[in-house]
């Protein structure tokens, strides 16, 4: 017999932290300054489609390619031993525990024009390139930042496929490269929508990098929302618009991602 | 002259043929198959005795050596198996048993020697290309296919069309009688039902050789012995030579045209399940298969045994006078019968009701015999031991010999406990 009240902390907690901050949000969206309500913050989000798009498209393209330089690392490091494993695994994990703006401002010093590597370029004697404030950089930004999400599920994910079902694809017949197509990327599909999941919810959502790689230029979704909070335009209701915009394209993703995975098998994956 | 050069050519074929007969170790006595020159000529040239000749070997090992993380797991390890054949390799844990069957099939590489198929070398083929299927132990069907895809896995790799997959896999399923499961998932399937897909899959790739790595271990009783009448009729039925592993000697027996006994990675003993049991070669294999009552004795003469202090007729012969030899003594071969002077007695130590029988423990002089029989009898009672020769058989020692003690206990775990304590009495009691 399972005891509900157990489940109270819960529910109290839930309903603090979740539920009260998100109707917060929709109330704040749909009001004006002086608490009327009205409909012309969500309109004016439409000015903004362009953010939007270029935040989904660089999201994308980060996601992208987070999974074809993640696949591979993950695959080496479930055939290692299992010591080597952890201690790779480690190497892995261990950028995550530095600091993220730290992180991000040593791109900066790595990719300004004056920066580490054009400097190192001059000296070979290459011409200079620009990479500064461009989408390439946000996007490696992104990489950077993200790949271990990606990294993670996909490790947990490979290393538990039964060894003896590798052997019994063999023995069927199937050589390397077909008991990799046939047999271990689709039984590593769980592990690739909870890592596509886990990089392009927060790359889409991002504010910080594109705006310290990106420059002004740049700008995605994540700007906009920080510029009507901290900046000098400040516009809470517009602010909480662009959240709730966002909230919802992010639902509408998770949707799509949700009906390539028939059987369930990546419940534990998904995070709103 | 003429006699040497004809010898010549005549005694291998005749050193070849006694060692068919002694099945594959000719330094072993022959006992009631030992024939004459004569009668060994009239075998050669019929027909029956060309074709065990010739009988080529589907697989063979030769010198197979190899070691996990230095410990040695097989030395030397040499093995034919026949076509069609159904050879089971029975042992006890760690005897290198799952390891000859990996190296069979192209999992595990041997450090050194190698295995031959149809007299072609494969000791470096990779193990999709071997026509040998294997059947795993936790049977490693496909999570992510259903029941028809895990089947048809092995045709569409090798590129068959959609139909001659279509009804192949639905043979399959018929044999093995899962018709209509073509679209459960894996998951849905009991134990039983999963081994059965994992037969069907490895069928259907038309394999000469089907290895079966302890496949009946997970199932309960009453489906394993149902599955291992499937197992003897599909082989049967479709001609195709088992490989099987296990450590459960009733099912060796039951199933086997041949049984391999291992032991510490070496072969203990080959024969049929009849040989085997009847006339085990050495102390570990009388030990294993079935139960026995192992004593030490000594051989007299031809026909005439000694041992707890008595001498017995018996049919073995073939040793040297007065030969230390190890006794063998079914208990099932054993009857009860009131005491006297003429025959063994001892005292009934305590009595197991085991429903097709009465397992008895006796004491003999501080010695624990077992005794089957269907003849009740109460803890206490003084009994005597009817033998007839025919229960008595006779083996060299070996390096096993004196090491399964008498059956104060059934296992080696209980003999470590008990080491030091009730023995030291028991000497004293004597």
């Amino acid at each position: 017999m399972k005891s509900k009240s157990a489940a109270f902390p819960y529910l109290v907690w839930m309903a603090i932290f979740i539920i009260v901050p998100t109707a917060l949000v929709a109330i704040f969206a749909f009001t004006d300054r002086s608490g009327n309500f009205t409909l012309r913050n969500i309109e004016s989000v439409g000015q903004y489609s362009n953010v939007f798009l270029r935040s989904i498209w660089l999201g994308a393209i980060a996601t992208l390619i987070c999974l074809i330089l993640g696949y591979p690392l993950a695959y080496i490091i479930s055939r290692a031993h299992a010591r080597r494993q952890n201690v790779l695994i480690m190497l892995v994990m261990l950028p995550m525990w530095m600091n993220f703006l730290l992180r991000t401002y040593a791109w900066m010093t790595l990719l300004e024009d004056s920066g580490l590597i054009n400097r190192a370029l001059n000296f070979l004697g290459l011409p200079s390139l620009h990479m500064i404030n461009t989408p390439g950089a946000v996007v490696l930004g992104m990489v950077y930042n993200y790949i271990p999400y990606m990294i993670l599920p996909l490790y947990s994910v490979l290393t538990k496929i039964d060894p003896s079902v590798i052997e019994a694809a063999e023995d069927l017949g199937a050589d390397g490269k077909t008991v990799f197509l046939r047999v271990t990327l689709p039984m590593s599909m769980p592990g690739i929508i909870s890592g596509v999941t886990m990089v392009f919810v927060p790359a889409v959502s991002t504010f910080i990098i594109s705006k310290m790689l990106g420059g002004g230029s740049n700008l995605l979704i994540g700007d906009l929302i920080d510029m009507q909070f901290l900046g000098s335009a400040y516009n809470p209701n517009l602010g909480s618009a662009i959240s709730l915009v966002l909230m919802v394209l992010i639902l509408i993703c998770m949707g799509i991602m949700n009906e390539f995975d028939e059987n369930g098998a990546s419940e534990g994956g998904l995070m709103v | 002259m003429a006699w040497l050069s004809a010898s010549a050519v005549w005694l291998p074929q005749v050193k070849k043929l006694r060692k068919i007969l002694c099945g594959g170790q000719p330094e072993n006595k022959v006992r009631p198959k030992m024939r004459t020159v004569k009668q060994l000529a009239q075998l050669y040239f019929t027909a029956k005795g060309m074709h065990r000749l010739e009988k080529q070997a589907i697989v063979s090992l030769k010198n197979i050596a190899i070691s996990f993380d230095g410990e040695p797991v097989l030395k030397d390890f040499s093995l034919d198996i026949g076509d069609k054949e159904f050879v089971t390799l029975l042992g006890p844990s760690g005897c290198g048993k799952t390891t000859t069957l990996r190296i069979i099939g192209g999992f595990t590489r041997p450090d050194s020697g190698d295995v031959f198929f149809k007299g072609r070398k494969i000791t470096n083929l990779p193990p999709h290309k071997r026509e040998v299927n294997t059947i795993f132990q936790k049977y490693a069907l496909f999570p992510h296919l259903n029941v028809y895809d895990n089947v048809a896995f092995g045709m569409r790799v090798h590129g068959k069309s959609e139909r001659e997959i279509k009804s192949k896999v639905s043979d399959m399923l018929g044999m093995v009688n899962l018709q209509g499961f073509e679209h459960r998932g894996v998951n849905q399937l009991s134990g039983g039902q999963q081994q059965r897909v994992a037969i069907a899959r490895a069928l259907a790739n038309g394999p000469k050789v089907l290895l079966l790595d302890e496949p009946l271990g997970a199932l309960d009783m009453k489906l394993r012995k149902d599955m291992q009448n499937e197992l003897k009729k599909i082989q049967e039925q479709t001609g195709i030579t088992f490989l099987f592993v296990t450590h459960d000697q009733e099912e060796a027996l039951s199933m086997s045209d041949e049984v391999v006994v291992m032991d510490k990675g070496a072969i203990q003993q080959i024969g049929t399940p009849l040989d085997i049991y009847n006339e085990p070669k050495n102390a570990f294999v009388a030990d294993f298969i079935g139960e026995s009552n192992i004593l030490d004795g000594r051989m007299r003469e031809d026909y005439l045994v000694e041992f707890s202090g008595r001498k017995f007729r018996c049919e073995d012969k073939g040793f040297r006078a007065d030969e230390p030899v190890d006794v063998v003594i079914r208990p099932e071969d054993i009857g009860i019968i009131p005491p006297d002077e003429n025959h063994l007695s001892g005292i009934v130590q305590n009595v197991t009701f085991k429903g097709v029988f009465y397992e008895i423990i006796v004491d003999v002089h501080g010695f624990k015999w077992m005794i089957q029989t269907i003849n009740c009898t109460t803890p206490g009672t003084e009994i005597g031991f009817n033998i007839q020769p025919d229960g008595i058989h006779v083996m060299h020692k070996s390096e096993y010999s004196g090491t399964f003690g008498d059956y104060s206990s059934f296992s080696d775990e209980m003999d470590e406990s008990v080491t030091g304590t009730d023995l030291e009495a028991e000497g004293a009691a004597t």
